[in-house]
């Protein structure tokens, strides 16, 4: 077993992780206000609820690669058009392209999680809270979204850790993340297993991590709803 | 609109749902090892089963692609070699990588939804199974496989769609699937977007058709369930 596959990987790994996170972060959040506009939208207008359909059935339904070649490879099409526009120097960049397929990508999932927690928020609450007169608003705001939050939590960590190891498609993209410096260092040393193997590790110390600050998270959100410990009380 | 590239394009279709459906079948397989293990196992086989699903829900697919199909062959290169047989080298086939590798990591999930089959099996069904004297084979054959298969259809069926979009990775070990053909078509048509608008369209279409089918399959095996207070 050699080494200097791996000592390679983790001269390049520091900046390749702080690529990944930056990614997973930035296009969670993206994805998470795309989620959320279509959903408030959806409510109320039938069409963007057939948009927000369409859009939901396309990213969930075709492969993330697909998605993500389609972007950047595919606006080289249109270089012509998206120059008079100006836009050309965006998409020809390999971040901005990772980071809206990303973004699409999460927000469509987000979108199905959040829509499966709104239909969950007990109908009891909305009905008595339009009863004594809260506007739609109100509703929104007071009532559906602290429900929604503790109910979609688990589905949103889900998807984070998804999101997280989506990103080694981007490495296809060019892009120097985890992955792409893995095969960097294993085609430069030939050690393909040893780095790899190093990579998938890397990868996992960050899921466990992740897994386990989510399950601290879902404990303090339902702490309300926990069995109640013995009081001294009680044993008098 | 596709210059012509529309059967080669559906060429690769078919071996990406040759390739699905192979490693849908290995992970059905290994996870029903898996699910035994953990239900019937000794302590360190359900400890080892353990970890195994969470290094393959914690590792990305692409990482696992390119370990075993670069890695495996020179890992074992390296240890035949050094027992003597110098000249031996090793390829893998990326149809075969693709397989073992979406089993493997599917398999994981596949174990999770077994598992949760298996427990939710009326037990009061099992009880009187017993009762009437029926042979601990027949039991499992026509009762704990029949009531798991209604379970776990809706996940299976989930599993199946994200193995078919998986496959697309596939591409990256240079495997002739859907994806694949899509970039070589793109590169000799300098037409990126129609190719992968294309590509994206074929497999929507696998997937709408896999839905349905899903649901042909589920009404079919709720055929004579009683829903509510059945008797």
């Amino acid at each position: 077993m050699g080494f200097e596959g791996i000592t390679q990987f983790l001269d390049m790994l520091p900046s390749a992780i702080m690529r990944t996170v930056a990614l997973t972060i930035v296009a969670s959040v993206i994805g998470f206000a795309c989620a959320v506009l279509l959903l408030t939208l959806g409510r109320r207008y039938r069409l963007w609820s057939a948009f927000a359909t369409a859009y939901s059935i396309f990213f969930r339904g075709t492969p993330l690669l697909v998605q993500l070649f389609l972007i950047y490879f595919g606006a080289g099409q249109f270089r012509d058009a998206l120059s008079t526009a100006g836009l050309w120097t965006l998409f020809r960049e390999p971040w901005f392209c990772a980071l809206l397929g990303l973004s699409l990508n999460t927000g469509a999932y987000g979108y199905e999680v959040l829509r499966g927690a709104l239909s969950n928020v007990p109908r009891g609450q909305i009905e008595a809270a339009r009863a004594i007169g809260m506007t739609q608003r109100q509703i929104a705001w007071r009532i559906e979204a602290p429900i929604m939050i503790r109910l979609c939590l688990q589905g949103y960590v889900n998807e984070f850790v998804f999101l997280f190891q989506a990103t080694s498609l981007v490495s296809l993209l060019t892009i120097r993340d985890i992955t792409g410096v893995a095969r960097a260092a294993a085609a430069r040393s030939y050690q393909f297993y040893e780095v790899y193997l190093a990579a998938a590790c890397v990868y996992l110390a960050f899921v466990i991590v992740i897994v386990q600050i989510g399950r601290h998270l879902e404990r303090r959100l339902s702490a309300h709803m926990a069995a109640p410990k013995p009081s001294l009380l009680a044993r008098l | 609109m596709l210059d012509g590239y529309l059967p080669l394009l559906l060429q690769g279709a078919t071996v990406t749902i040759v390739v699905a459906s192979s490693a849908l079948l290995t992970a059905f397989a290994v996870g029903a090892l898996a699910t035994w293990g953990m239900l019937a196992g000794p302590r360190f086989l359900q400890a080892f089963i353990r970890s195994y699903t969470t290094v393959a829900r914690g590792v990305p697919e692409l990482v696992l692609i390119l370990l075993i199909y670069y890695g495996l062959p020179q890992l074992l290169q390296g240890a035949i070699r050094s027992v003597g047989w110098t000249d031996f080298t090793l390829n893998l086939a990326p149809f075969a990588a693709g397989v073992v590798t979406l089993g493997l990591i599917y398999g994981a999930f596949m174990s999770e939804v077994l598992r949760g089959a298996y427990l939710a099996v009326p037990q009061g069904q099992l009880e009187a199974a017993r009762a009437v004297g029926m042979p601990p084979l027949r039991i499992t054959r026509r009762i704990t496989v029949r009531l798991m298969m209604p379970i776990c259809l809706a996940s299976l069926g989930n599993i199946w769609m994200v193995i078919v979009k998986a496959t697309a990775l596939m591409s990256a070990i240079q495997l002739e699937d859907l994806m694949r053909k899509a970039t070589l078509a793109a590169n000799a048509t300098r037409k990126p977007f129609s190719m992968f608008l294309a590509a994206a369209a074929i497999y929507l279409a696998i997937t709408l058709i896999s839905l349905v089918i899903q649901r042909m399959i589920e009404q079919r095996l709720n055929r004579g369930k009683v829903s509510g207070n059945g008797i």
